[in-house]
């Protein structure tokens, strides 16, 4: 029979925890949500001898027990919840073998829980080289706990700490900290309340509340037990790290030599150059470049390959399955579309993982962070702002969740309420078809005119965002203190595997997460654009009629114009035109509109169909759209995409909030619809006023 | 004269004789900012903020209105 046995795999960040977490389980994981919060749940199999499996959650990187952000607040509301299904036999705390003394904190305080935990020492491979020696036999006996001396770069050590694993039940669950005597009235009172509880789990439940005020599947009600103010609870927080300092110096100045002299100055010289006060911004403008770069000339190659591979799949489901009607329709034109408008991102986003990934392995992210922070300041932001802010630049989602690690809940907020205006991936296609309808070919010191706009466009998307976060710091009243600490890790090359996993994963993510909604928006859009009411749209045939020197082709595409007047999207359209004509459009770009607040990129194949440029319109020849698009007049006879028109949609589209998929995202992020109601409203209205100011001038 | 680490210079080494003001961040504390431990000013972000620090082992990055809130003495090398 085989048993399965829980482990949690705790750490600070860059200790190289997910290194460990990928050694245990290979490929063999999957990644999840916590219920309610999108803090990632990574989870993984690894196999033991005897048929014993072990599954291994790999938790949120967190410096201690006392949460200061949603990811931490993970790793407790699982370790004070005995009933949860994951929580642990056995717990893994992996440290780094440099900074040892301060993984220790955690390490006791997790053994104060009486869980039976093994210390990982990672990266033991570097303890010559640093001039470390430990005597493992001394820490082991001292700390009451088993250790494995790992190298995930030399992949050395892991086969001995899956015997560690296996035989959890012979390690001491004696505690390191004696609670009590951090004061000695206070917890003995704390205990004679809650007779029946451990004073450890009792004292860390009241600070959670105290601090966080999150914990939502505690088995404990302390809210009756009020003796102390916060302020004096912190001070006796601060008691216990001295506390627990104590006792790590006391058995490390045993069990730990270091040689500093042996101290190889990588990281010095490094950030000399790294963080310089000019250096340093070239430096970070160059990397910048190359990411730009990679993100919109290389992955054009594999993204045609889609578009091209996924038009033709639509074209053969049409053939083969011809006279399947509806459902060959719907396959056709709602899902195969849908899922190819999903998938036409992944080179996007997998570039731009890649990079950030190899940018956070390395060790650089946090010098950026460091350099940034000064100046992000100035406009109610971060340093840590600008990770999503560039990430924005491919998607607006991931760089949502990317925001999860600035402490700051008020630079939170501003920094997921502007990052939609930076201009992600889904405008491109849109910008690339009305900059080359309406802005004049020809080019001034050999920067063609519509590169330079596409570039304006850009500045313009991260001005903006920049600009209203300098408003929304003035607005946002919060009581939240500034909290910036962050940690400047070593130098390391990015382990291979490591960087795969991330964007393996995340590209995973988008596919599945935006991809159903995305996938959703299409079937209804494709609904809403093939039927109508009444007989205009069922008999569209008997309103055309037929001339003689028309190819049938020719008189398909006008009644499939003519449906798509008549058609629910349609009538929409024209429902709205009285409210876009200041802006310079007219219906069937209002129907552009329309579908564009499921997802941005539909409008150009909403306009392919709507110009009734072909029945497979969806991967043909752009050249046709803007064509027919250049060729497009109103009743009277002036075009409908002049210059003004043209800048004013531009900045529409530049300005406008029209991603359901991130309003979701924002609202699961912020736990309220408050936030993402305010950001499709205001975002909204000035991408209106933009547009109508610009075409009223340019008129 | 009250001493922070914000008065420290690139390069100068202190110790922390004071950092129980309520504005600390806990995660501060936790990392190792405890009377007692020496801390070293490595390297300032342009505007000399945010600060770069070496404490406790570890070397992180803190603003400036944090760094002066705590207390240390300047030891000279």
């Amino acid at each position: 029979m085989s048993k399965q046995l829980n482990v949690a795999l705790i750490g600070n960040p860059n200790t190289g925890k997910t290194s460990v977490f990928n050694a245990l389980t290979g490929l063999n994981q999957k990644v999840g949500n916590y219920p309610g919060i999108t803090v990632d749940k990574k989870q993984g199999i690894c196999k033991l001898s005897r048929g014993v499996k072990a599954h291994i959650l790999d938790l949120p990187g967190t410096y201690s027990l006392n949460a200061s952000s949603l990811d931490e607040n993970v790793v407790i509301e699982l370790l004070l919840n005995k009933n949860d299904k994951d929580y642990p036999d056995v717990a893994i705390i992996v440290s780094d073998v440099e900074n040892l003394k301060r993984n220790l904190l955690l390490f006791t305080q997790i053994k104060d829980l009486k869980i039976p935990t093994i210390l990982v020492i990672n990266m033991s491979d570097l303890m010559i080289r640093k001039g470390i020696t430990l005597d493992i036999k001394l820490l082991e006996e001292k700390f009451h706990t088993k250790i494995a001396l790992v190298s995930t770069r030399k992949n050395s050590g892991i086969t001995e700490l899956k015997q560690l694993i296996e035989s959890y039940k012979t390690i001491s669950t004696e505690s390191c900290l004696d609670t009590t005597s951090i004061d000695e009235d206070y917890f003995e009172s704390l205990q004679k309340a809650f007779p029946n509880q451990d004073v450890y789990k009792l004292w860390l439940v009241i600070t959670q509340d105290a601090n966080f005020g999150k914990i939502t599947r505690q088995e404990l009600d302390v809210s009756k037990f009020k003796t102390k103010s916060n302020q004096e609870l912190k001070r006796l927080q601060q008691k216990e790290a001295i506390k627990r300092y104590q006792f790590i110096n006391a058995i490390l100045k045993e069990g730990q030599t270091i040689d500093r002299s042996k101290a190889t100055g990588l990281r010095s010289k490094l950030d000399r150059l790294l963080i310089h006060k000019v250096w340093g911004y070239v430096i970070f403008f160059l990397i910048l470049l190359t990411i730009f770069q990679a993100i919109y000339d290389w992955a054009t190659f594999p993204m045609d390959l889609i578009d091209t591979t996924f038009a033709s799949l639509a074209g053969w489901v049409k053939d083969t399955f011809h006279g399947g009607g509806m459902v060959t329709d719907l396959v056709a034109e709602g899902i195969v579309s849908g899922i190819g408008g999903i998938v036409i991102f992944i080179p996007q986003i997998a570039f731009l993982f890649l990079f950030i990934s190899i940018l956070e392995e390395s060790g650089y992210m946090s010098r950026v962070v460091f350099l940034m922070d000064r100046v992000m300041r100035r406009f109610g932001l971060s340093g840590k702002s600008l990770v999503p802010l560039i990430s924005g630049t491919a998607c607006a989602i991931p760089a949502v969740m990317a925001t999860r690690n600035i402490e700051n809940w008020k630079e939170r907020l501003i920094t997921i309420l502007v990052v939609p205006f930076t201009t992600c991936s889904a405008r491109l296609p849109v910008y690339l078809i009305i900059i080359a309808l309406v802005i004049p070919e020809g080019s001034i010191i050999g920067l063609s005119y519509q590169a330079l706009t596409l570039m304006a466009l850009y500045l313009l998307g991260f001005g903006m965002a920049i600009f209203s976060a300098y408003i929304l710091d003035r607005i946002l009243k919060t009581k939240h203190k500034t909290f910036f600490v962050v940690e400047m890790p070593n130098y390391k090359l990015p382990l291979l595997k490591n960087v795969l996993i991330t964007v393996i994963e995340k590209t995973k993510t988008f596919v599945f997460e935006a991809g159903k909604i995305i996938l959703a928006i299409s079937i209804i859009l494709w609904v809403l654009a093939s039927y109508g009411p009444g007989d205009k749209f069922n008999n569209a045939e008997s309103y055309i009629e037929t001339t003689t020197h028309q190819t049938s082709y020719e008189r398909n595409d006008q009644i499939a114009a003519f449906k798509l007047e008549h058609s629910y999207i349609g009538i929409i359209g024209k429902t709205i035109e009285p409210l876009i004509k200041p802006l310079g459009y007219d219906w069937k770009v209002g129907i552009g509109l329309v579908a564009s607040f499921a997802a941005r990129e539909v409008f150009v194949g909403t306009l392919a169909t709507i110009y009734s440029v072909g029945s497979a319109s969806e991967g043909e020849n752009i050249d046709t759209i803007k064509t027919k698009m250049a060729n497009e007049t109103y009743a009277d006879g002036t075009k409908v995409f002049t210059l003004a028109s043209g800048i004013s949609l531009l900045l529409f589209y530049a300005f406008a909030m029209q991603c359901m998929s991130t309003l979701a995202i924002v609202k699961r992020e912020t736990k309220s619809w408050k936030w993402p109601i305010l950001q499709l409203i205001g975002m909204t209205a000035i991408a209106y006023i933009c547009a109508l100011i610009a075409f009223q001038f340019l008129k | 004269m009250r001493l922070t680490i914000a008065d420290l210079k690139k390069g100068e080494k202190g110790v922390i004789t004071d950092s129980s003001s309520e504005d600390i961040p806990l995660k501060l504390l936790e990392m190792g900012c405890l009377p007692g431990n020496e801390v070293r000013l490595l390297q300032l972000a342009p505007f000399a903020d945010p600060m770069y620090l070496n404490v406790n082992d570890s070397f992180l990055a803190i603003r400036k209105e944090t760094a002066s809130l705590i207390v240390i003495e300047k030891i000279d090398e």
